[in-house]
C-alpha cells in the first residue's frame, strides 16, 4: 500500500537569509516602520513632535527671560517664560510672610529634615530604628518651636505667617507620618472580629471616602471652631491638618486591608500557635508582609496627599500655590503677558519633582522588597 | 494495649479579665462609652457655642429667599428663587461638569491607554509624558492654569477666535451653536429611536441566524452589499466635495464629485473593491490632513502642505488598501453599513419628508458681546477640561493596567486559533479586560465627579460652591448646608458601589 497523499519530490527552496535583528536599522524597523500602519503613526507622531516642539522650546528657554532679566524684557512682544519673575519672588513663594531676618529657622528645618530623610531612604545606610525615631518623633516638636518661635528667645511667629512651600511641605509631612499610622489602625479595626469596633472604622472609611476633600476642610475650618469649647481657638494650619490627616487615612485603611487581605490565613495561625499576642503577631509577623505587597498603593496615596495639600488653598491657607497665585494677581511691577503663566508652571515644576520623585522611589523599593514573589 | 482516660478536659483557669471573649466585650463597651461619651461632649459645645452666637439651627431656611445670583444653571434661577433651588442648582451643575467630564475623559483615556500599549516608539513615548506630566500634577493647579492663565488671556470679545462650525472663544467663554428643534422634529428623534432599535434587533437577528447556520440570512447579505455602496458614495462625494469646495476650487464641483462617487460606489460592488477602498481612504486622509497640516504650520507654503499630506495620505491609503484586500466576502461580514444606513437613514427621511427643521443658532458678535448660540461660561469650560485631561491620564493608567491582565497565554491561544488581529482583541483580549478595568473605571468617574467640587475655586457654581460656600454664608447654618452636601456625594457614591457590586458579582469568574 503506497497510497500516500503527497510525497515531496524536490527539495524546498532555501529561505533567505533573515534581515537583520540587531543595529540602529533593525531597531527603526522594529519600534517605527513594523506594519504600514505602524509607519503612518510615526509619520503623524513626527509631525506632532514638529509642531509642538519648536514653540514650547522657545517659550521655555529660547525666548525666555533668565533670572536676572527685567520686566521689560518679558513684556516684549515675543518674550517666552518670565523666569526673572520666579527669581525675584522666591522668597515669598517659599517663606510666605515669614519674618525675613528670622528666615534662617525655616533653613534649618529644611536642613535637618533633608539631613534626616535622606538616610532613611537609602537602603544601605546603617541605624535605621534610631533615624526613624528621630524623624517622625523629634524633628517635628524642634521643628515646631523652632516656627513658631516663643522659646529660647525666639521671637514669636504666628502660623498665619507661615505660607509657600514651607507650609505645603509640613502639611504633607504631617499628612504622611500621621494618616499612614492612623490608617493601619482603621485598617486592623476594620478587619477586627468585635462588631462594634468593625462597623465604626467601616463607617469611618466609607464616609471620609465618599465625599470630596474640600466638604471635609471646610468641615475642619467651619466646624471644629464649633465642635470645641467655648473660648478655644483652633489654629488654622491645624484644622487643614486634621482634616488633610482624616481624608487620607481612610485611603491608607482601604490600601493597607488589601494587604492584609493578601496574607494567607496560614501566618495569623502560625503566629497564635508561637503564643504571640495580638499586636505581637501583627507587629511582627502580619504587617511587614502586608505593607511590603502595597507599597505601590501606598505610595500612591502619600502622592495623591502631596498634591491634595494644594486645596487648603480654598479654606484660606497658604500654600504654594496661594502664594504663586497672589503674586500673579498682585505683583503689577511683573504684571505682562506670560508672568501667570510662568508662575503657575514653576508651581506645577515644583509639585511635579516632588511626586515624580515619590514614585519612582517607589518602583525602586519595590523592586528592592520584592523577594520570593518573583515568577 | 491501656489508655489513659484523662476525661472530660478541664476548663482552663484563667482569670476572667483574661478570657478572649469577655476581653473583646469589655473593650467594645469602652469604645462605645468613648464614643457616646465624645459625641455628647461635642453636641454639648456646639449648642453652646451656638447659643453663644445667637444662631438657631434647622432646615428651615431651604424656604427663604436666597437672593444672590448664580452665572450658570441649567434651571430657572433668580434672586426671588428659594435656597432649595439654589441646591438643586447645585446638584444639577455638579452632574453636568461631571457627565461631560466623564464622555470625554473616556474617550481621550482610552487612546491613551493603548497608545502607551502600541508597539510604535514615538506613539508609546508621547502617551507615557502626557500620563507622567499630568498625573503628577495637583488638578486644582492645572484648572487655575487653564482659567486664569488660558482662558482669561484668550483675545477680548471683538477678537475672538473664531473655530469652524461657527465655534468662538474669547475671554468670557466657549460660544457655540444651539440647536432649536421645532415641533415636527420630536417626529424626527423618535423615528431615530425606533430606527436605532430596529437596526439592533436586526443586528442580533442576523448573528444568531448566522451563529446556527454559518451564514447570514440571504436578504440582510444583500440589503448589506446595496447599504455598502451607498455609504461608499455619502462618504465619497462628501470627501470630494469639501475637497472640491476647500482645496481645488472647481465649477461643477457637485456633478464632477457625484460622477466619482457613483464610479466608486459601483467598484466597491465588484471584485475591485478594495481600489474602492483605497481610493476612499486617501480622499479622507487627504481632506484630514490637508486641514489639520495646513492649520498647524500656517507659516509653511500651502502647496508644500498639499503635496506632504498628500504623501501621507497615499502611505494610509496603501494601509487601507491592503486591508481591504483581506477582508472576508461581504457574505461573511457583519452588516455594519446596512445597520448604520437604516438608524440614520430613516430618521432622515423623515426628516425630509415632514419637513421639520433643525435651525442652529449661531452666536452672532454685535456691538459688546455675542448674541445667540449656546453661551458657556469660562469656569465651565476650564473645569470641564480641566477635569477631562487629568482623569484621562487614570483612565489611562487602568485600560493599560486591565489590557496588561490579560495573561499572554490568551493572546497565543487566539492566535493559534488563527483568529486575525482585530477579532483577537474584539473576542478574546478586551472582554478580559473589562472585567478587570471596569471596577477602577468605576472609581474614576466618581473621583471626577468628586473633584468637580474644586470648580468652587474658579467660581463655577457647583454644589460645593452654591451650597456650602454662598448659601453658608449668607444663612450661617453651616452643619446644615455641610451635612446636606456631603449627604449628595455620599448617595452618588454609595449608589455607585451598589452598581459596581451587582456588576461584579455578575461578571466575575465562576471557578470550579
Amino acid at each position: 500500500m503506497t497510497d500516500f497523499g503527497f510525497v515531496r519530490a524536490d527539495m524546498v527552496p532555501s529561505k533567505p537569509a533573515p534581515i537583520n535583528t540587531s543595529g540602529v536599522g533593525a531597531w527603526f524597523r522594529k519600534n517605527l516602520f513594523a506594519t504600514p500602519l505602524d509607519g503612518v503613526l510615526t509619520i503623524l507622531g513626527l509631525v506632532f513632535l514638529v509642531w509642538i516642539v519648536p514653540p514650547l522650546y522657545n517659550f521655555f528657554i529660547g525666548h525666555a527671560v533668565g533670572p536676572g532679566g527685567t520686566v521689560e524684557e518679558c513684556r516684549l512682544e515675543n518674550a517666552g517664560a518670565c523666569w526673572a519673575y520666579i527669581s525675584s519672588e522666591m522668597e515669598f513663594f517659599i517663606y510666605g510672610f515669614y519674618d525675613i531676618p528670622e528666615q534662617w529657622r525655616p533653613n534649618i528645618v529644611f536642613a535637618l529634615g533633608a539631613l534626616l530623610l535622606i538616610p532613611l531612604l537609602i537602603p544601605k545606610v546603617p541605624f535605621k530604628r534610631t533615624n526613624a525615631v528621630l524623624f517622625l518623633l523629634v524633628f517635628p516638636v524642634v521643628s515646631y518651636f523652632l516656627l513658631a518661635g516663643g522659646v529660647f528667645g525666639l521671637k514669636p511667629i504666628p502660623t498665619e505667617k507661615w505660607g509657600g512651600l514651607l507650609v505645603t511641605l509640613i502639611i504633607s509631612v504631617v499628612g504622611i507620618s500621621c494618616s499612614f499610622p492612623l490608617g493601619i489602625i482603621l485598617a486592623l479595626g476594620r478587619q477586627s472580629k468585635m462588631p462594634v469596633i468593625k462597623t465604626l472604622c467601616i463607617a469611618f472609611i466609607e464616609l471620609i471616602r465618599a465625599v470630596p476633600l474640600i466638604t471635609i476642610l471646610f468641615m475642619a475650618s467651619i466646624m471644629l471652631p464649633l465642635f470645641m469649647p467655648q473660648g478655644t481657638t483652633v489654629d488654622k494650619l491645624l484644622r487643614a491638618l486634621v482634616g488633610v490627616t482624616l481624608f487620607t487615612s481612610a485611603y491608607m485603611a482601604e490600601v493597607v486591608r488589601g494587604g492584609l487581605q493578601a496574607i494567607p490565613r496560614g501566618q495569623y495561625e502560625a503566629g497564635a500557635s508561637l503564643g504571640l499576642g495580638y499586636w505581637q503577631r501583627m507587629y511582627f509577623i502580619i504587617l511587614p508582609q502586608a505593607l511590603k505587597h502595597v507599597i505601590p498603593g501606598i505610595v500612591n496615596n502619600f502622592i495623591s496627599l502631596f498634591k491634595d495639600t494644594s486645596l487648603v488653598y480654598i479654606v484660606g491657607m497658604k500654600d504654594l500655590l496661594e502664594a504663586v497665585k497672589t503674586k500673579n494677581d498682585t505683583a503689577l511691577e511683573w504684571q505682562s503677558a506670560n508672568t501667570a503663566t510662568t508662575g503657575y508652571l514653576f508651581a506645577a515644576m515644583v509639585f511635579w519633582v516632588f511626586c515624580f520623585g515619590m514614585s519612582r522611589y517607589s518602583m525602586y523599593m519595590e523592586r528592592r522588597l520584592n523577594t520570593g514573589y518573583k515568577r | 494495649m491501656t489508655t489513659l482516660d484523662t476525661g472530660p478536659a478541664a476548663a482552663p483557669r484563667v482569670a476572667f479579665y483574661n478570657d478572649p471573649v469577655i476581653r473583646g466585650i469589655i473593650y467594645q463597651v469602652v469604645v462605645a462609652v468613648l464614643l457616646v461619651t465624645f459625641i455628647a461632649w461635642i453636641v454639648g459645645n456646639t449648642a453652646t457655642n451656638l447659643a453663644a452666637q445667637n444662631k438657631t439651627t434647622g432646615f428651615d431656611f431651604l424656604w427663604k429667599t436666597a437672593g444672590f445670583d448664580i452665572s450658570f444653571s441649567l434651571l430657572p434661577w433668580s434672586r426671588g428663587s428659594y435656597y432649595w433651588e439654589a441646591f438643586l442648582v447645585g446638584i444639577t451643575n455638579t452632574l453636568l461638569v461631571a457627565f461631560i467630564g466623564i464622555i470625554l475623559a473616556t474617550m481621550l483615556g482610552f487612546t491613551i491607554g493603548i497608545a502607551r500599549l502600541s508597539s510604535n516608539f514615538i506613539v508609546a513615548r508621547l502617551a507615557t509624558i502626557y500620563i507622567e506630566t499630568i498625573r503628577n500634577i495637583p488638578l486644582l493647579l492645572q484648572l487655575f492654569f487653564w482659567y486664569f492663565a488660558v482662558l482669561k488671556a484668550m483675545p477680548a470679545v471683538r477678537e475672538s477666535l473664531a473655530l469652524p462650525l461657527d465655534i468662538f472663544i474669547n475671554q468670557r467663554g466657549l460660544m457655540v451653536p444651539r440647536p432649536t428643534p421645532d415641533q415636527e422634529f420630536t417626529w424626527v428623534l423618535v423615528t431615530f429611536g425606533l430606527a436605532l432599535a430596529g437596526a439592533i434587533a436586526l443586528g442580533i437577528w442576523a448573528t444568531r441566524v448566522r451563529t446556527l447556520t454559518g451564514k447570514y440570512p440571504r436578504e440582510v447579505v444583500l440589503a448589506g452589499k446595496v447599504a455598502d455602496a451607498c455609504v461608499t458614495f455619502l462618504v465619497a462625494f462628501t470627501a470630494l466635495f469639501i475637497l472640491f469646495s476647500v482645496a481645488f476650487p472647481l465649477s461643477h464641483a457637485p456633478l464632477v464629485a457625484a460622477v466619482v462617487a457613483v464610479v466608486l460606489a459601483a467598484f466597491s460592488l465588484t471584485r475591485f473593491a478594495a481600489i474602492s477602498r483605497g481610493v476612499l481612504t486617501f480622499l479622507i486622509a487627504f481632506v484630514l490632513l490637508d486641514t489639520i497640516v495646513g492649520a498647524m504650520f500656517a507659516w509653511v507654503p500651502s502647496l508644500l502642505v498639499s503635496v506632504l499630506s498628500a504623501m501621507i495620505a497615499l502611505t494610509i491609503a496603501r494601509v487601507g488598501y491592503v486591508g481591504a484586500l483581506s477582508r472576508p466576502p461581504s457574505e461573511a461580514r457583519f452588516p455594519l453599513a446596512l445597520l448604520v444606513l437604516i438608524a440614520l437613514g430613516v430618521p432622515g427621511l423623515v426628516y425630509w419628508l415632514t419637513g421639520a427643521t433643525l435651525v442652529f443658532e449661531v452666536p452672532v458678535l454685535q456691538r459688546f458681546n455675542f448674541v445667540g448660540g449656546l453661551q458657556l461660561p469660562p469656569e465651565f469650560v476650564a473645569l470641564a477640561f480641566g477635569l477631562t485631561i487629568y482623569t484621562a491620564a487614570f483612565i489611562a493608567e487602568t485600560v493599560r493596567g486591565g489590557i496588561q491582565a490579560v495573561s499572554r497565554g490568551q493572546t497565543e491561544a487566539a492566535q493559534s486559533l488563527g483568529l486575525k488581529d482585530g477579532d483577537r482583541l474584539r473576542l478574546v483580549v478586551v472582554p478580559q479586560a473589562m472585567r478587570v478595568i471596569i471596577p477602577p473605571l468605576t472609581s474614576q468617574y466618581l473621583n471626577l465627579t468628586k473633584n468637580s467640587s474644586l470648580g468652587a475655586a474658579i467660581g463655577y457654581p457647583e454644589l460645593v460652591n452654591v451650597f456650602a460656600g454662598t448659601s453658608l454664608n449668607q444663612t450661617g447654618r453651616a452643619i446644615e448646608c455641610i451635612a446636606m452636601v456631603m449627604l449628595v456625594y455620599l448617595t452618588l457614591s454609595l449608589l455607585t458601589s451598589a452598581i459596581m457590586n451587582w456588576y461584579n458579582a455578575r461578571v466575575s469568574l465562576v471557578e470550579r
